[in-house]
């Protein structure tokens, strides 16, 4: 429908300007009728205003490294860039075909691996260029969806998802048991500095790898983008959502299911042949199921019902482990409390949560929840600040650590009873405050909604 | 053109010890509208599912156009240009229309697993779509997501759906179940429209329908065919009657 919707770009609601991943359109937008798209000329791939979008993420991916040009931000930079081919990569099986797999790493790490390799092997005859080097990644990983995908694709649902989780086990565990071609604890190393340097670039500073990184990541993200807009894109949609009816037009789905999943396997190896450059070392986690994981929470929290989401996800959750990993040991405890919030309360993800608030912007409509929001600000904070007590005096407890524990400065007791009392008073009144004052929110939103509807309807 | 569209020989079903379908033979020539009638229960559906591989036979042939598709999957029975809807309406509920249709279309127009095609750049998948939703009066609801629609609406895209591939045998399953008298009136005009110069094979319980549309009707009781012939020759079956018509047709087509 995007394609379609490119045909008539100013309406309001109904014609969100996202790439979205398909149609998933949700009953919340109906589309106006039919009588721009009766249009006869071919719609341009990009039109107007999406050329604008994607010309925007092209100027910001390049102007970047002018702000976070020190060593830490741009590393970061690079691992983002990285990250959002993954996670988008993951979201061509989860979002739009409806694979939930637990094994993606697999492909991203055989990427890894096989690029590594090529590099050392270049290292003494240097026939291929370095800038280049990905592609062998995403071959490796394109082969490994032939392999895996053959047998996983069969079924979707649980089906799918045992196998995936059963062949990442798999090929974990094979990747210690072959030091020779993964390097066992050690993992595998290079050095990307190789052959003739074209125009001066070595790929040795990290400004010219973060260089080569965005020029990937912005091919394949266009590359995926283009992807949705093709009979096999709609058809893995289609499939997604009834595959039995798929099968009475015409289609397999297993067929629909497999090719996605090698084409997803190729970007999931281009990202790894990629992260290997980025810190010209490649261990055995890489492909393992912390990997996995991490892919699947960006994928999910981002939002995997638009092709966006998973994007913001990458960013998000890139920046999340380093900022919080920086301040507190219980990081991975935070994480896993972020991620089962956002499955309990937002499970549409980040970029669903601005598609509902784009809906009333569009609208005009988004100061009338803002009192409403003002109001369960306070609440969110004291809870917010309860849990963040609770957990840090629980770590400093279970650890013994010996230096105490400092908030704002003061020091804290872990050991006392006062303490712990403390803590959970605070998020006790947190969340008390939170249950009375939420349904405000719901209720500025019924109102806002129905008003909208309405006028749509009028 | 005497292969028969679609011919059933000794077709039989079971589940488990029970029979469904009991040795069914039918032959539907080419060009035929053909209906079968039967109680609830009687394994009309079953046999749709068979005849289009949704479940595979017990015993017995099944050929398409004079070929055996017997063991051949859905979706390759459909490419041989036997298409089918469903009693209980089976459509992309997250889709709009317009998208519900192309996705009908794709295979026909020998696009198959393509993604090196933008969809947008298909004139005649997207002409073709477009043509069937103004046929099946759904124009107006083209970027409605399918599964928002009322449920004479879902029927009618159940029908586009159905026939957009341009399939020339179509097995159309109840297909004005549940509908009010003049939504019934409607879907008939659809059908007769969209299967014209096609075989079509129905199951339907209306039957005003039935001998309005049907050139041959067959009569399943209990997983056999009792009975086949054009509407007159069934109305005078005594079998018919006594095992099935009674009282529906004499209320309906006696008074
Ligand atoms: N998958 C199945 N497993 C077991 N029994 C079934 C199955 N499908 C249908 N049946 C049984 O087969 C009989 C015929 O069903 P059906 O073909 O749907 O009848 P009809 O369409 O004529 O009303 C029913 O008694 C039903 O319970
Ligand atoms: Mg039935």
């Amino acid at each position: 429908m995007n394609d379609v919707r490119r045909a008539a770009p100013k309406d309001g609601a109904a014609n969100s300007p996202e790439p979205r991943c398909g149609e998933q359109a949700s009953p919340l937008s109906p589309g106006k009728g039919m009588g721009d798209r009766q249009m006869h000329a071919v719609p341009p791939l990009l039109h107007r205003r999406r050329l604008f979008l994607w010309g925007a993420l092209a100027l910001l991916m390049i102007a970047l490294p002018l702000v976070f040009n020190k060593g830490f931000a741009l590393s970061l930079l690079c691992q983002i860039s990285i990250m959002v081919i993954f996670a988008l990569s993951y979201n061509m099986l989860l979002g739009q075909t409806g694979l939930l797999s637990f094994g993606h790493a697999v492909y991203f790490g055989t990427g890894a691996f096989a690029t590594m390799h090529t590099l050392n092997l270049l290292g003494k005859t240097a026939t291929l260029p370095v800038s280049m080097l990905p592609l062998v990644g995403g071959l490796a990983g394109l082969l490994g969806g032939v392999l895996f995908g053959y047998v996983s694709t069969k079924r979707a649902g649980t089906t799918f998802a045992m196998i995936s989780l059963g062949i990442g086990e798999l090929v974990a565990s094979a990747s210690l048991m072959f030091p020779a071609v993964f390097g066992g604890e050690g993992g595998v190393s290079g050095n990307r500095v190789i052959g003739k340097a074209a125009f001066g670039i070595t790929f040795g500073p990290q400004i010219e790898m973060y260089y080569l990184i965005a020029a990937w990541t912005f091919v394949c993200m266009l590359a995926m983008y283009a992807l949705t807009q093709t009979p096999l894109g709609r058809m893995a949609n289609a499939v997604r959502d009834n595959p039995e009816r798929a099968q009475f037009v015409g289609y397999d789905p297993r067929w629909v299911r497999y090719i996605m999943m090698i084409l997803a396997g190729f970007f999931a190896g281009i990202a790894g042949g990629l992260s290997a450059l980025n810190y010209e070392m490649v261990t055995a986690e890489t492909l393992g199921a912390w990997t996995s994981g991490v892919v699947l929470m960006m994928a999910f929290v981002g939002g995997i019902g638009f092709f966006y989401g998973p994007i913001i996800g990458a960013m998000l959750i890139s920046m999340l482990a380093i900022a919080v990993a920086g301040v507190t040991k219980a990081w991975l405890f935070y994480f896993g409390l972020f991620f089962l919030t956002m499955v309990l309360y937002a499970p549409g993800g980040i970029a669903s949560l601005l598609a509902m608030h784009k809906r009333l912007w569009n609208a005009g409509q988004l100061t009338k929840v803002m009192p409403a929001y003002a109001l369960v600000a306070l609440p969110l904070l004291i809870t917010f600040c309860g849990v963040i007590g609770l957990v840090e005096i629980a770590y400093h407890h279970a650890e013994g650590v010996d230096e105490p524990l400092q908030i704002f400065g003061a020091d804290i007791d872990v050991m006392s009873a006062a303490t712990w009392l403390m803590a959970l008073l605070v998020l006790a009144v947190g969340l008390i405050l939170l249950k009375l004052t939420w349904p405000r929110v719901s209720e500025a939103w019924r109102r806002v909604l129905a008003g909208i509807d309405g006028k749509e309807a009028a | 053109m005497n292969v028969p569209a679609l011919q059933l020989t000794e077709v039989r079903k079971s589940f488990g010890q029970t029979v469904i379908i009991n040795g069914v033979n039918l032959s539907v020539p080419q060009g035929e509208r053909h209906a079968i009638i039967g109680p609830n229960g009687a394994g009309k559906s079953t046999l749709f599912h068979l005849a289009s591989a949704r479940f595979p036979v017990t015993s017995g042939g099944i050929f398409l156009k004079g070929e055996s598709v017997t063991s051949l999957k859905p979706h390759q029975i459909n490419r041989r240009g036997l298409s089918r809807s469903f009693q209980v309406t089976n459509i992309f509920t997250n889709l709009t229309v317009f998208e519900n249709v192309r996705c009908s279309v794709l295979w026909a127009l020998d696009y198959r697993y393509s993604f090196w095609q933008r969809l947008a750049a298909l004139r005649d998948a997207n002409q073709q779509a477009r043509r069937v939703i103004a046929e099946i009066g759904l124009a107006h609801r083209s970027d409605t997501v399918a599964g928002i629609l009322s449920y004479a609406e879902q029927r009618a895209l159940e029908i586009g759906i159905t026939i957009a591939g341009g399939a020339d045998v179509i097995l159309l399953d109840e297909p004005t179940a549940g509908m009010s008298k003049s939504e019934t009136g409607d879907a008939v005009a659809l059908i007769r429209r969209v299967t014209e110069g096609k075989t079509l094979i129905m199951v339907e319980h209306d039957m005003s329908v039935v001998f309005d549309l049907a050139d041959r009707i067959s009569v399943l009781v209990y997983g056999e065919i009792i009975a086949t012939g054009t509407p007159a020759e069934i109305r005078a079956n005594r079998t018919v009657q006594e095992a099935y018509l009674g009282t529906t047709f004499a209320e309906e087509h006696h008074d």
